[in-house]
């Protein structure tokens, strides 16, 4: 992408992390803040795309995915939304927040053993995020989370497309530990701002607003009044 | 044992074997150079010489071909969307079909192959270096032969062949011209000197299609005869 596009007012914040690291709630947290200080603000979530949908859908429900046409598919949906939505949002001066960013895919499709070098080029149509929250949490505590209730897992989510154990939950626990090792590789490689996912929920979301707040001047981004009504 | 080889980086994750008998014929050309044609005359012949056959093409996959050809219809496809719908259509027909055909010894006969998606791609102004990555999983055929057909030609064909261009074909989507007619010349000219480009870098076969469909034909089977597996 020309460094020119790159050069938006608006500010793309998104977070990471394993499911039940509890990143979904934070940003939902932050969306609330920013509406409240009557901020442009925008929120997209990973997989969303209704253009894309269908077709994702359909594979998922017969089985239909490799692990080659899942990394695929997961672009064309990051694309469509990035294109139509978040650039252009960026660009109109807004605040994107992004439940997941590329980093998901990254972590997902190398563990699904496809080239993370093949799935790095693809993905690099998009900028990175200007912060990106990494909800840190050990293994045995966002599985807990997850599984404290016993839900039905779905088949990719729980990996069971790998073959590693007939048991969802086993395959899950499986297919989570290698995520997080992949997180803790990226960890160093992308400038990730850790947050320490096992502390109280109102503690970490002080610590996001506080880096937002320092880090970006929040009355640019006030709607003007007349966009109000 | 013949053994597959791939564009660049790491093989793809459901490659298993190294074992691929199987042989993979790919023909390219615009629409209107005789493509179909031609591949169904090959069928007919590698059929009749006792090889079996697997079909592959564009928009096939049973995973996205419809909502490919949905979404291209409200036209609302942006640029990188589009090329990753047809990277994804691409590599679930490569891998659902085509690696399980040439395990199984048959002959795949592919109309059109990555040149004409990266060269679609191209000329609507995606990174060269980008779409080579995309696509450089996929395996390197054992043939490819490109049917180059001259402007002219090709309208003459299309009209006789359903007397109207067609949106994408003329890559209306482009901008070019409003002019259809126009529009049409000018995105197959941006094609050719993009599957030039191509052909440099990868060395594939041109095949003069001016020439009538036996002469054509003839000159394919004589150049994958060399090619098929040798039977006793």
């Amino acid at each position: 992408m020309p460094d020119q596009e790159r050069k938006y007012p608006g500010k793309l914040v998104a977070v990471e992390g394993l499911d039940g690291s509890g990143k979904s709630t934070q940003i939902y947290l932050v969306k609330r803040w920013l509406e409240t200080l009557r901020c442009r603000v925008y929120f997209t979530e990973w997989n969303s795309s209704l253009l894309v949908k269908k077709s994702t859908s359909k594979g998922k429900k017969r089985n239909l995915l490799t692990p080659t046409t899942f990394s695929l598919i997961h672009a064309t949906d990051f694309a469509d939304r990035y294109e139509r939505q978040i650039l252009p949002l960026l660009r109109a001066g807004y605040i994107v927040l992004a439940d997941r960013y590329f980093y998901t895919a990254l972590a997902r499709d190398t563990v699904r053993g496809c080239d993370p070098a093949w799935v790095e080029k693809m993905y690099s149509f998009a900028g990175p995020p200007d912060f990106l929250f990494y909800f840190n949490v050990p293994l045995e505590v966002s599985l807990a989370r997850i599984l404290e209730g016993r839900p039905a897992l779905k088949y990719h989510e729980a990996g069971l497309d790998m073959g590693w154990s007939t048991d969802p939950y086993e395959s899950f626990r499986i297919f989570q530990g290698k995520i997080r090792d992949q997180y803790e590789k990226m960890r160093d490689r992308f400038s990730f701002i850790s947050i320490d996912a096992t502390q109280g929920i109102p503690t970490q979301q002080t610590i996001v607003r506080a880096h937002l707040e320092k880090a970006m001047d929040l009355s640019k981004f006030r709607l003007s009044r007349r966009s109000a009504l | 044992m013949k053994s597959l080889h791939h564009f660049g980086g790491k093989a793809l994750p459901e490659i298993l074997t190294k074992e691929y008998p199987g042989r993979l014929f790919v023909i390219e050309g615009a629409d209107g150079s005789g493509r179909s044609t031609q591949i169904q005359l090959l069928g007919g012949w590698l059929e009749s010489r006792g090889f079996a056959v697997k079909h592959m093409g564009i928009k096939r996959s049973t995973l996205v071909s419809n909502e490919l050809a949905k979404a291209q219809q409200g036209n609302i496809l942006t640029r990188t969307t589009l090329s990753l719908f047809y990277a994804t259509d691409f590599f679930d027909q490569l891998v659902n079909e085509m690696l399980p055909a040439l395990r199984a010894g048959l002959v795949v006969l592919a109309d059109r192959y990555i040149y004409t998606l990266m060269a679609r791609d191209v000329v609507r102004g995606t990174d060269r270096a980008w779409v080579r990555n995309l696509y450089s999983p996929a395996i390197i055929p054992d043939a490819v032969l490109y049917l180059k057909v001259s402007t002219s030609q090709l309208v003459e064909r299309n009209f006789h062949k359903k007397s109207t261009l067609d949106y994408w074909e003329s890559g209306m989507d482009l901008g070019l011209s409003r002019d259809m007619f126009d529009s049409f010349t000018k995105y197959q000219r941006m094609l050719q000197l993009e599957f030039r480009h191509l052909q440099k870098e990868f060395g594939f076969d041109v095949v003069n299609a001016n020439r009538g469909i036996d002469a054509v034909q003839k000159e394919l089977r004589r150049r994958f005869e060399e090619l098929l597996p040798k039977t006793d």
